[in-house]
């Protein structure tokens, strides 16, 4: 038997992101679950785990958790390279975007609340772009621009302060890179 | 409130703002704009245009007799009309823009209109 010739040695990093992706993955599950009024009306509950990482281990974690998010939710739930693959997608750069920018506000004074409330703004602003861009080249897609916000607003208020209170009960561990 | 003690100063600042944006983002909801004037036809033609700012009586001649057509601001409906079925007097006030009221029987109707046109006309 010949020796495999790439080896890939699995990183306890690797290791992490994979484990925190898969919580990211359940977590956008439940809400493809919660039954929405409007479609892109949705908590995004996934967004708690891309705060806690990226508070936790940094930008770059928070990237690959997000993308592995996008990627693995979009098989499971059979929306893969579908327009709603797109619109995720679009929405998690947007957001990862504005949180790289908002990581840098000073902690003592901004906490996972803004950066939760600030990204959700960020996705829904990023999606309902590329919906004016390419789905609906339409003004009328931002009619329900102040129902998008609202939600943005009401579900980044939650989700911060679920990461913010799952932070503070989970003790660091190791340091903030 | 356990929860109130995650906020931090500046999340207050974030949230005031973002309910800023969404105050701001409102009036979208109504971008068909507010109901500023009435639109009186007979036999298709206009016969007035009315603002909807003050109160007042407007009577349309039209074959079977007047229709009677009540102004007040921010709304207009038919009050009478001549015809046998009374659909657009039974309509009631008019107040979003693109209502309309036809009194088919008279060839009299009563559309509201707005900043902008969102459509040429409604089907009930």
């Amino acid at each position: 038997m010949t020796a495999s010739v790439t080896e890939l040695t699995v990183t306890a990093e690797d290791r992490r992101v994979a484990w925190l992706a898969t919580a990211a993955v359940a977590l956008s599950l439940v809400d493809a679950a919660i039954p929405s009024p409007l479609p892109g009306v949705k908590p995004g509950l996934a967004n708690i785990v891309t705060l806690v990482v990226l508070i936790r281990y940094g930008w770059a974690t928070a990237v690959w958790v997000s993308g592995l998010r996008v990627l693995a939710g979009s098989l499971l739930l059979g929306y893969f390279l579908a327009p709603g693959f797109f619109l995720a997608l679009t929405g998690t750069t947007f957001s990862l975007l504005t949180l790289g920018l908002a990581r840098h506000l000073p902690g003592r004074w901004f906490g996972p609340v803004s950066l939760s409330i600030l990204a959700a703004f960020a996705h829904i602003g990023g999606q309902l772009l590329l919906a004016r861009l390419w789905l609906i080249p339409h003004n009328g897609v931002f009619l329900l621009t102040p129902v998008f916000a609202a939600a943005a607003l009401v579900f980044g208020t939650i989700n911060g302060l679920i990461a913010a209170r799952l932070l503070g009960e989970i003790p660091a561990a190791e340091p903030v890179r | 409130m356990r929860w109130l003690a995650y906020l931090r100063p500046g999340d207050w600042l974030v949230i005031a703002a973002s309910a800023a944006v969404v105050a701001l983002t409102l009036p979208l909801l109504w971008q068909g704009g507010f109901a500023e004037r009435a639109i009186i036809r007979q036999d298709g033609r206009i016969f007035a245009e009315i603002d909807l700012g003050g109160r007042r009586e407007v009577a349309v001649p039209g074959p079977l007799g007047a229709t009677l057509v009540a102004i007040e601001p921010g709304r207009a409906r038919v009050v009478a009309d001549p015809g046998p079925r009374q659909y657009c007097v039974r309509q009631g006030w008019l107040a979003r823009p693109g209502e309309i009221a036809i009194c088919a029987p008279n060839h009299v109707s009563v559309q509201i209109a707005g900043r902008t046109r969102a459509y040429d006309s409604l089907s009930y």
